[in-house]
């Protein structure tokens, strides 16, 4: 019984503020995805409907909104794994033991600089004028391009973590076993590599899905005037918000149904 | 591994060019706030400390980093007693649906930002400054950056408590302690890098964070990076605006280089 009560006694305080300030304000915002906005006075009206998600799957300009953010998220994702599997196999498995822990800091530390500045850092390089242009002689400009190169710079490492930690549970005996039995290096990795490590590819890719699905400043520092789920969040929240919400809802439904997709790799077990 | 010298060669280039892609970037801005051109031309014609000096004496970003630093201060606090008595409750005890709290506490930061942010924003516009006047402000940031943060100061104080165990606080008690004794020269002792790299990287994770941010400060209170962000297309602003960038990189790092130097290797990871 005292072993309950000081129990109930640490998750009180923790608890009242996870389910009362996240979870309670999390459950306004998908119930105001079922209310509308009175077009006359711009005032929230609190009776259930499906309008929202009614224009929003009838409005071409939403649809196009959707699948390009769909289309940027997967890129990015394919990018991200595309860079990160051999620079996290070079780490694990190629570089020399002593600098790995340097390999390991040096990809850590710009996770934790500050996202605004990456991307600001992006808008400069990627500008008219600016480093690309004046060292390459061209630049991709701001927009679709940029916006991927950018978002694929601010989550790679979010990729290469798990998909390192995954090769590093990975014995060097199977890479030998496998190179006994004739496999050429890239058999070797096709068949042995990667296999072992799809669930901590899996763990990556939901992060730089989850990521890129839910940017919106990115966007507006490097996109041009491209429209993503994000930005369409950001134009209707001060005027129509259930709308908004309703936007919300979408991209948070789309991140649980890709969740569900990747939970069957084994993927939430190496986050 | 037996690698060919091609495979071997091509994976070195390949570590090359990620680093310097990763590094690049982050050392042309710091380059650039030293350009004595306004317009970042490059290669910069010459170099100055101009653009330090004027961001030193501006008076936007002074009051923007005040006001992020006593944001990342409040919501740390905050984090550190709720994410340590998560800790406690959900190393020590074991009881029905710890499964649940647990992804509970990783939601905030699982889920997409923009969707806290527009929620946290909706409480405030409706609950919060119609029932109990409070506004969009410091209080409000502090609310949004602590529910975020909670879940760095649970990982790091977790980690430690289970390296631990609980068999010295159960030597403690067996010895006569009161428990408040026990947690005052037993558990706290143990805990005590570990809580202080958990507020280093709460803080770094509280300073530089934007996406929750511009939805629950209000127009008065920037923080840094909100000052930034509204500056940023200003291009009369841009040298001050990026001096401010290369600080904000530095401030974000340098806690985490102390916070890995402080507690266990896999501090730093913990913001995955």
């Amino acid at each position: 019984m005292r072993r309950r009560l000081s129990l109930a006694g640490l998750l009180a305080a923790p608890m009242l503020w996870l389910v009362v300030a996240y979870l309670g304000a999390l459950a306004v915002i998908f119930a105001t995805a079922f209310w509308s906005t009175d077009p006359f006075t711009n005032q929230v009206v609190r009776t259930f409907t499906l309008d929202n998600f009614h224009s929003l799957l009838s409005d071409p300009t939403y649809l196009r909104i959707i699948a390009r953010t769909l289309l940027i998220a997967a890129t990015v994702t394919v990018a991200c794994a595309l860079i990160a599997i051999p620079f996290a196999f070079f780490m694990a498995k190629v570089a020399p033991r002593g600098i790995r822990g340097l390999l390991i800091a040096l990809v850590l530390v710009p996770l934790w600089a500050s996202y605004l500045v990456k991307a600001y850092a992006w808008r400069t390089m990627l500008g008219p004028g600016g480093v690309l242009d004046a060292t390459v002689g061209a630049t991709p400009g701001y927009g679709l391009t940029a916006l991927v190169i950018t978002l694929t710079y601010l989550w790679l490492p979010f990729m290469i973590l798990p998909v390192y930690a995954g090769l590093e549970r990975l014995p060097d005996s199977h890479l030998e076993a496998s190179a006994d039995l004739g496999a050429g290096n890239w058999t070797t990795f096709r068949r042995v590599v990667l296999p072992a490590i799809k669930p901590s590819i899996a763990a990556g890719t939901i992060f730089t899905f989850s990521l890129s699905l839910g940017d919106y400043i990115a966007v507006q520092i490097v996109g041009g005037n491209l429209q993503v789920l994000g930005t369409a969040v950001l134009q209707n929240i001060t005027l129509d918000l259930p709308f908004a919400a309703a936007l919300g809802t979408t991209s948070a439904l789309i991140m649980v149904i890709y969740l569900l997709a990747v939970r069957r790799t084994g993927a939430l077990e190496n986050l | 591994m037996r690698l060919t010298t091609r495979a071997r060669a091509g994976l070195w280039a390949v570590c090359a060019i990620v680093l310097s892609f990763v590094y690049v970037p982050l050392g042309v801005i710091t380059i650039n706030s030293f350009n004595s051109d306004r317009t970042f031309s490059w290669p910069p014609p010459s170099l100055t400390l101009k653009w330090w000096q004027l961001a030193a004496h501006a008076q936007g970003p002074r009051d923007a980093l005040r006001t992020s630093i006593e944001a990342g201060v409040g919501a740390t606090t905050l984090a550190l007693v709720l994410g340590t008595l998560l800790s406690f409750a959900l190393t020590r005890y074991r009881f029905f649906g710890s499964g649940t709290i647990s992804l509970l506490i990783v939601l905030p930061i699982a889920l997409p930002g923009i969707v806290t942010g527009v929620a946290l924003q909706s409480v405030i516009q409706n609950v919060l400054s119609p029932v109990f006047g409070i506004s969009a402000g410091l209080f409000t940031i502090i609310v949004g950056h602590a529910t975020f943060c909670i879940v760095v100061i649970f990982n790091n104080v977790t980690a430690r408590l289970r390296r631990f165990g609980a068999s010295l606080e159960a030597a403690s008690a067996d010895l006569g302690a009161h428990p408040l004794t026990t947690f005052r020269l037993v558990t706290f002792p143990l805990l005590r890098s570990a809580l202080l790299a958990g507020a280093l990287l709460a803080f770094g994770l509280s300073f530089d964070e934007i996406v929750v941010t511009t939805f629950t400060a209000g127009p008065g209170s920037p923080t840094l990076p909100i000052w930034i962000f509204n500056n940023l297309f200003r291009p009369n602003q841009a040298p001050v605006v990026n001096v401010v960038a290369v600080v904000l990189v530095l401030v974000s790092i340098l806690p985490v280089w102390a916070a890995q130097r402080l507690g266990d290797n896999a501090a730093a990871e913990s913001r995955l």
